[in-house]
């Protein structure tokens, strides 16, 4: 028996890896660790299929302490991104947070990330924006940043401090009963929080669909509040696998995989990340390009699939015509635990985009059949702003 | 009637010159939640180490080797129709195919149960 397909992508140049302020916490509770990122991460405690779905119906904690946190200062620091993503930042509300692309010169999608205006309480000395980006990226981001930013704004990148998400229906009641007033928070908003003396950066947000929040505290104290968590019958640890697995039946992409240098925003069908203003005003990169597209569409669009029978369409599975020619390419893909079957994310041609439109695709020698569905797969159960609890 | 294992996980439980083939309860420790496996069709033949079975986790694909030549007399359907099978009792219910041997002496290059035991704690 072999593995057939492997799903973590080594890049050429290889860093040591890194140990995440959980590493032996995530040891001691049975995690069983692989590489990712750079770091070595949980992928798994008790199996994927028990974790997402104990994550839909209580509480899974995550470790996301791999991710990028960084903190912008500086006059003008608002305009200044807009430089690079497509976002309206400069209407972002002191405590509100919105998803927002890191932009190549082309158009294509260098990162994606949150980016939150702070209120003026914070754990971040002098900062005004808080951003969140992805661990495989955080280096090249700050790379980025750090290049094509004025020099008068001041870039922090806050490596001390540990990433955890609580996700899941049962997450607010959970991490209320430990941090006081998170419940008041709705969706994509965040703010300052204090435990046991440690300053926390809370925001109800995530990436699994569900409603939750996450939490940036310092590495120091992480262990501690982890397993303050984990006390709660609400709350278990769920690894990496299950975060993947909830995160494409939610239709939420993955940089790396479904977004990256070669997609624009139009083609990864992120066109809500294009701020009404930007779009008019055009002075973002790649404007040109991508705004020629959100007029007349892109060439190929991201599309969920559900994929008939039950064997797994995994990433790098080839989207096929009639003819049985190559016409796109699936990036995620995977048996999904709520809906008892395989769904899959695929770049498909504009033509083949419409909901309800029949694909095949192959992989290892087989054609499976498949059809377009809308995304989510599964309901975001977010709790938004003015909605009844 | 005698059970060898493969370094690559596979079991194979030899009765006359017939043989059940299944993977280890190891294997399936390794693969985690099955939820899909693909058997092979009665009368295909195999090559020893030919690719003769899929079986797929949520998280990845795998291929399940046959340990020896032969002819393949069932495929586990009840397997293909419930491949948590393959977790739950792999070294029994969860077997994958049956085969008829042409080459018996293929199985002395394989483990026994005390040798791949060690083989494993030395992963």
């Amino acid at each position: 028996m072999s593995d057939a397909t492997v799903h973590e992508h080594p890049t050429a140049e290889t860093p040591p890896v890194e140990q995440l302020p959980l590493d032996a916490w995530h040891r001691a509770r049975g995690g069983r660790m692989v590489e990712f990122a750079g770091y070595e991460m949980p992928i798994q405690y008790e199996g994927i299929m028990a974790e997402h779905l104990w994550t839909r119906e209580h509480a899974g904690l995550f470790d996301v302490s791999h991710m990028g946190q960084l903190s912008f200062a500086g006059a003008g620091v608002d305009q200044a991104l807009e430089t690079l993503l497509p976002g309206d930042i400069q209407a972002l509300k002191p405590g509100r947070l919105r998803y927002s692309l890191l932009l190549s010169q082309e158009g294509g999608i260098l990162d994606d990330l949150m980016v939150t205006r702070l209120p003026e309480a914070h754990p971040f000395d002098g900062a005004e924006l808080y951003m969140v980006v992805n661990g495989a990226t955080k280096w090249d981001d700050l790379g980025h940043l750090r290049e094509h930013l004025d020099d008068g704004i001041t870039i922090n990148h806050l490596d001390e401090r540990a990433l955890l998400a609580l996700q899941g229906p049962e997450a607010v009641t959970a991490l209320e009963r430990l941090v006081p007033g998170v419940a008041a928070l709705v969706f994509m908003t965040a703010g300052a929080f204090d435990w046991q003396g440690h300053a926390l950066w809370i925001s109800r947000s995530g990436y699994t669909g569900e409603d939750g929040f996450e939490i940036s505290l310092p590495s120091d104290a992480a262990e501690g509040f982890a397993e303050a968590l984990c006390a709660d019958p609400e709350v278990k640890p769920i690894g990496l696998g299950a975060r993947d697995s909830l995160r494409l039946e939610a239709g939420l992409p993955l940089y790396g995989h479904d977004l990256d240098e070669d997609t624009t925003p139009v083609a990864a069908d992120l066109g809500f990340a294009l701020s009404k203003r930007r779009r008019e005003e055009g002075k973002f990169p790649g404007a040109e390009r991508i705004l020629a597209e959100h007029a007349a569409g892109a060439p190929m669009k991201r599309v969920g699939l559900i994929v008939e029978g039950r064997q797994p369409v995994r990433e790098g599975a080839i989207v096929i015509d009639a003819d049985g020619s190559e016409v796109g390419r699936v990036t995620s893909g995977g048996f999904a635990p709520s809906v008892g079957g395989p769904i899959a994310m695929a770049y498909v041609p504009a033509a083949s985009a419409a909901i309800g439109t029949r694909v095949l695709l192959t992989q290892r020698g087989k054609t499976h059949s498949a059809q377009v569905t809308a995304m989510p797969f599964v309901p975001h159960r977010y709790v938004r702003k003015g909605a009844v609890q | 009637m005698s059970r060898h294992f493969t370094q690559d996980h596979e079991w194979i439980e030899v009765d006359g010159d017939g043989a059940t083939v299944g993977i280890t309860d190891y294997a399936q420790s390794q693969l985690g939640d099955v939820v899909f496996v693909e058997v092979p069709e009665q009368g295909r033949t195999f090559a020893k180490g030919d690719e003769a079975a899929v079986v797929e986790s949520v998280k990845a694909a795998s291929d399940v080797y046959s340990p020896v030549s032969g002819t393949v007399v069932e495929g586990n359907e009840a397997l293909a129709e419930d491949p948590s099978l393959a977790n739950s009792d792999p070294e029994g219910a969860g077997w994958f195919f049956k085969i008829r041997l042409t080459h018996p002496s293929e199985l002395e290059g394989l483990m026994d149960e005390d040798t791949y035991k060690e083989f494993v704690a030395g992963l």
